[in-house]
């Protein structure tokens, strides 16, 4: 039936010649249950790539998540599948639960939170709390893949480790594919299985760190 | 009629009036208020319209021409259209920035001004000048207050709270849904004022029209009537009006895939 349906065999999240102005790239392919890091200078593109993938921003080509291409569902529907997570988060009700209807308390407890942190008001946060939490607010919205945006940036190594212990219990418990943006080449290496860059707003495969 | 004949103003009362701005405008420029030259433009702005306005309800009303009525009527949309978009800090771009605006207006006063000439006062014929021309004056005006007051707020809160709308939509969420505080927050700045005004009418303030009713020589009890019926069809228009704008430009804020929108509001 064409070549629409080459794609539907593969699992996974897949990039098919997406280009914004500032990014373009294809050939990014990451398996259900795994995990692609992203590096590159600051500046070079990466949370424009990140905002296309997620359907953000308008940016040519498609997107693939396990056979579904991103143009057959709506903007809502597909960011529902594909989760952007900022690397700043953003609140906009006063209590922390009121951001989710399925906070999960196994990932809050992950992160280091009892559940009475759902009670408290955002604004008496630290911006380390902040930052976790928006992982598990994302999560609590049931993704199928994450697009991670330097999550752990300004996180202590504790914090760092629950972070990146979570996101390995989600990607094995749910099958979800990641896209982790780090600028660290160790943090790269512990958490992903496959690595690319954006260099000069291209993107390409990095051979084994 | 028992009633008095109308006191004409002359040349001389309306100087001394005027006398008391200046003055206003002296003393601004005295305690460095900086408000004194836009208030010596407005004043000569209305100086001008209002005696401009007067010739030409006076060629109008004694002709009673549909053309002529449905022309001034636009005349008047389009400033009220150009008012709403000049009162905003951030403008939609492109057509709609007067458009939302103009549009809604048009949707609701001139609705309402039809509604009221073609079947609650109904004179003959139902478009004389000396009703349809005041009642649409009317509800443009207080119109076009909520409206802009409306728009600015939504465009504005928009633009502050944009990184909260963007966390909304990446996680799923519908632009109607992600924008549904602001919404509501913008309809309501906008209806503050009309509820303001019906809330004290009678009470603190004298609106204007029943004064004016008043002044004329009509039987106060008719004078109340009327204000009444235009407080209500102001209260309707407004409201009307306001929604139509926030929701045509929250709307505009989106595209079709409920991405926000930024590229499409100025500054």
């Amino acid at each position: 039936m064409g070549p629409d349906l080459y794609p539907a065999a593969v699992s996974g999240l897949r990039l098919d010649r997406l280009a914004r102005a500032g990014v373009r790239a294809t050939g990014l392919d990451i398996a259900a249950g795994s995990c692609a890091s992203l590096s590159g200078p600051s500046g070079s593109g990466k949370t424009l790539l990140l905002r296309a993938i997620a359907d953000l921003d308008e940016a040519e080509g498609e997107v693939w998540l396990d056979g579904q291409s991103r143009s057959g569902l709506s903007g809502p529907g597909w960011r529902r599948r594909v989760v952007y997570l900022a690397a700043e988060s953003h609140w906009w009700a006063r209590h922390v639960r009121e951001h989710a209807t399925d906070w999960q308390p196994q990932d809050l407890d992950a992160l280091g939170f009892a559940s009475e942190v759902l009670d408290w008001e955002v604004q008496r946060l630290s911006s380390g709390e902040r930052q976790r939490l928006a992982l598990a607010r994302a999560l609590a919205h049931a993704p199928e893949a994450l697009l991670l945006d330097e999550p752990t940036a300004n996180l202590d190594q504790t914090n760092t480790e629950r972070v990146e212990a979570l996101v390995a219990d989600w990607r094995h418990r749910s099958n979800g594919c990641v896209l982790w943006v780090s600028h660290d080449p160790a943090q790269r290496a512990r958490v992903a299985d496959t690595h690319y860059e954006v260099c000069d707003g291209l993107l390409r495969s990095v051979d084994g760190d | 009629m028992a009633t008095e004949p109308l006191i004409i103003l002359s040349p001389f009362d309306l100087g001394l009036a005027a006398l008391l701005v200046l003055l206003l405008a002296g003393l601004s420029w005295q305690l460095q208020l900086g408000i004194g030259r836009r208030m010596l433009i407005a004043a000569a702005r209305s100086t001008v319209q209002l005696l401009l306005l007067g010739l030409v309800l006076k060629a109008l009303f004694s002709t009673t021409n549909l053309w002529l009525v449905s022309a001034l009527a636009t005349l008047m949309l389009a400033v009220a259209g150009y008012e709403v978009m000049a009162r905003q800090k951030h403008r939609l771009r492109g057509f709609w920035g007067y458009g939302t605006g103009a549009l809604s207006m048009f949707l609701s006063s001139f609705s309402i001004a039809l509604l009221a000439l073609l079947v609650l006062v109904q004179p003959a014929p139902w478009y004389a000048p000396q009703y349809a021309i005041p009642l649409l004056g009317m509800l443009l005006g207080n119109t076009m207050t909520g409206v802009a007051v409306a728009l600015d707020n939504l465009t504005r809160q928009t633009l502050e709270k944009r990184h909260e709308i963007e966390a909304r939509l990446a996680l799923g969420q519908m632009a109607s849904e992600a924008i549904g505080d602001i919404r509501r927050d913008a309809l309501r700045t906008g209806l503050i004022p009309i509820v303001n005004a019906m809330t004290t009418a009678g009470i603190v303030s004298l609106p204007g029209m029943m004064t004016g009713q008043i002044l004329a020589g009509s039987p106060p009890m008719e004078a109340a009537k009327y204000q009444l019926l235009i407080l209500f069809l102001i209260a309707a228009g407004t409201g009307l009006g306001s929604m139509a704008a926030v929701l045509l430009g929250s709307r505009r804020l989106f595209d079709a895939r409920s991405r926000l929108r930024r590229d499409r509001l100025s500054g």
